[in-house]
């Protein structure tokens, strides 16, 4: 089973088990993980679910999508290479261990 | 009339795979609608997928169910459109809507668009105004006696404040509810709500297409907005037009109705009311908390692109399956005193405004014209006092009502 690792703003470690296929925002709302609002609840709206994909992992993620693109212009904390909005990301069955920082704010 | 009519779905009760339930109450008949939530209940309770007898085709209702659709674009789509009538099979009453009823790839070219100019981002430069306007509004009604919360309010501040945001021209504004009436019944069934709305509409469509064009929308605004999309060649001229009308059906309607929801929550609960008004900060997650217990938007379909397995049954390639969100925002395996008004809940991605790739697009707006309101009335209102019972609008698929008399009783400045 794939793992997600959450680093919240805290600096806090959570590693979670998930499904092939599980979402990265549902599986941190659903896990009581700080720092993702999401308050769109997974239509690429708000841009309160942004996090920081670590490099490991990074590649199998299929890329920032068109969408996720605009709204990643609406982010509260700065715009990286390396930013993704959680609910556009589904952690499939090759990735074994996905590591994603919670930048300290959202909104 | 008891006619059933089974050409609309493919299946028939009788040829149903093994552990479908069967329901046979109307969705859209009066006497649901007037309080559809015990029908609700009793569809999640008869099991997470059934067979809506009427209409011929499956329905959903249960949060996990609902969410398990409508993430799952490849084997759900909207293509065939998001009402009960199949695009692939039958002749839809106007042409299907490039952003609601199309699929990737060509979604996401007109969605990038749409959800830029209505992304955080670009509305923070609204909410002054907004507020400005939501302010005066509020103190005009605390100083008269009585006044019409869903007319007064309810209808006036959208019908202002995004009207402007959209471009529009201020006089003919009221050509714009009966469209966005039309639009929603006809997510549901021909019936007869259906064909006394379209007799309504009138002028209403000339009116509508008129305002859609360039030259009549002001500068910066969503439409003017949409067109220079349309300059930049990220989609047609014809495309920017079909966008604007987008809004206009889409992002009133829905936002009246919200508001008026939200009118009446708080004048039967004071307690409630009590609470967002001495704590303002609360209001946006309150508004979620009105979208989730009186969700606004009941129930539109999806269609299986292919024979596909949903929560154990095995359905046909285009069959209609009725998603009903506002069900799941009852459902108790998810909520907890699912059926309580409680305006402290923490929200917890409540589908009010769908999920997945459809989700609404107007969602940041609606929100930030709901909660500026409802600060509004908090900084000004002590209770809202209703005069008397208000007055529901039957529609195929959006809940609100179309009257509430209302006395809001000005908050003792002296006081406190
Ligand atoms: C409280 C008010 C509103 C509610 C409850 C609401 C509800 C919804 C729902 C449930 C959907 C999903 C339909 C589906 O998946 O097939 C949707 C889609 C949509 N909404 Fe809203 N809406 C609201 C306000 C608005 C506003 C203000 C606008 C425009 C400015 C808007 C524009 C849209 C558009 C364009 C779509 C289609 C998105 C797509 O298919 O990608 N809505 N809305
Ligand atoms: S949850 Fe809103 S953009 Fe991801």
């Amino acid at each position: 089973m794939p793992t997600i690792v959450y680093i919240e703003p805290d600096g806090q470690r959570k590693a979670i088990q998930v499904e092939a296929g599980a979402n990265v925002m549902r599986t941190a709302v659903g896990n009581g993980v700080d720092g993702i609002v999401a308050e769109c609840g997974g239509a690429a709206m708000c841009a309160t679910c942004h996090v920081y994909v670590a490099e490991e992992g990074a590649e199998l993620l299929p890329p920032v999508g068109e969408v996720e693109n605009e709204m990643l212009e609406s982010a509260a904390a700065e715009r990286r290479d390396s930013s993704r909005l959680s609910c556009q990301l589904n952690v499939t069955s090759h990735i074994e261990t996905l590591v994603v920082r919670i930048p300290d704010r959202q909104m | 009339m008891s006619q059933v009519d089974y050409e609309i779905g493919k299946a028939r009760p009788d040829q149903l795979p093994p552990g479908v339930p069967v329901i046979t109450f109307d969705p859209y008949s009066d006497e649901v609608m007037s309080n559809p939530y015990p029908y609700y209940q009793e569809l999640r309770e008869a099991g997470p997928i059934v067979w809506m007898q009427k209409y011929g085709t499956y329905a959903v209702g249960s949060y996990g169910s609902v969410i398990r659709v409508l993430t799952d674009h490849e084997s759900f789509c909207s293509s065939a459109g998001v009402g009960l009538t199949n695009f692939h099979t039958e002749t839809p009453w106007r042409k299907p809507s490039i952003i609601l009823e199309v699929d990737p790839p060509e979604h996401s070219r007109t969605r990038k668009v749409f959800s830029r100019i209505l992304s955080p981002r670009s509305l923070n430069k609204l909410r002054e105004r907004f507020e400005q306007e939501a302010h005066a509004m509020v103190s005009r009604l605390v100083s008269r006696e009585v006044c019409d919360g869903v007319r007064d309010l309810a209808e006036a501040y959208p019908l202002k404040v995004f009207a402007d945001a959209v471009g529009l021209p201020p006089d003919g504004r009221e050509h714009l509810l009966p469209y966005g009436d039309m639009v929603f019944n006809a997510f549901g069934p021909q019936n007869d709500r259906f064909r006394e709305c379209l007799a309504r509409l009138g002028p209403s469509i000339a009116w509508i297409t008129e305002v859609c064009q360039r030259e009549n929308l002001s500068k910066g605004s969503f439409g003017a907005e949409l067109y220079a999309a349309a300059d930049a060649g990220e989609i047609t001229h014809e495309e920017a037009g079909m966008l604007v009308r987008t809004m206009l059906s889409a992002g009133l309607d829905t936002t009246i109705f919200t508001l008026g929801n939200a009118l009446v929550c708080f004048a039967r609960h004071p307690h409630q009311w009590a609470i967002v008004r001495d704590n303002p900060a609360i209001a946006r997650q309150a508004i979620e908390e009105v979208l989730r217990y009186d969700s606004t938007f009941h129930s539109y379909y999806r269609t299986a692109t292919r024979p596909v397995t949903l929560d154990g049954v095995q359905l046909d390639k285009n069959q209609k399956i009725l998603v009903l969100i506002a069900s799941a925002n009852r459902d108790s395996s998810h909520w907890s005193s699912a059926d309580t008004f409680d305006v402290r809940r923490k929200p917890a991605a409540n589908l009010a405004f769908g999920t997945g790739i459809h989700g609404c697009a107007g969602q940041m707006i609606a929100r930030l014209e709901a909660e500026i309101v409802l600060k509004a009335l908090a900084s000004q209102v002590e209770r809202l006092e209703a005069l008397g019972e208000p007055e529901l609008h039957f529609n195929n698929t959006v809940r609100g009502y179309s009257s509430l008399p209302l006395r809001l009783v000005a908050k003792d400045r002296k006081g406190k």
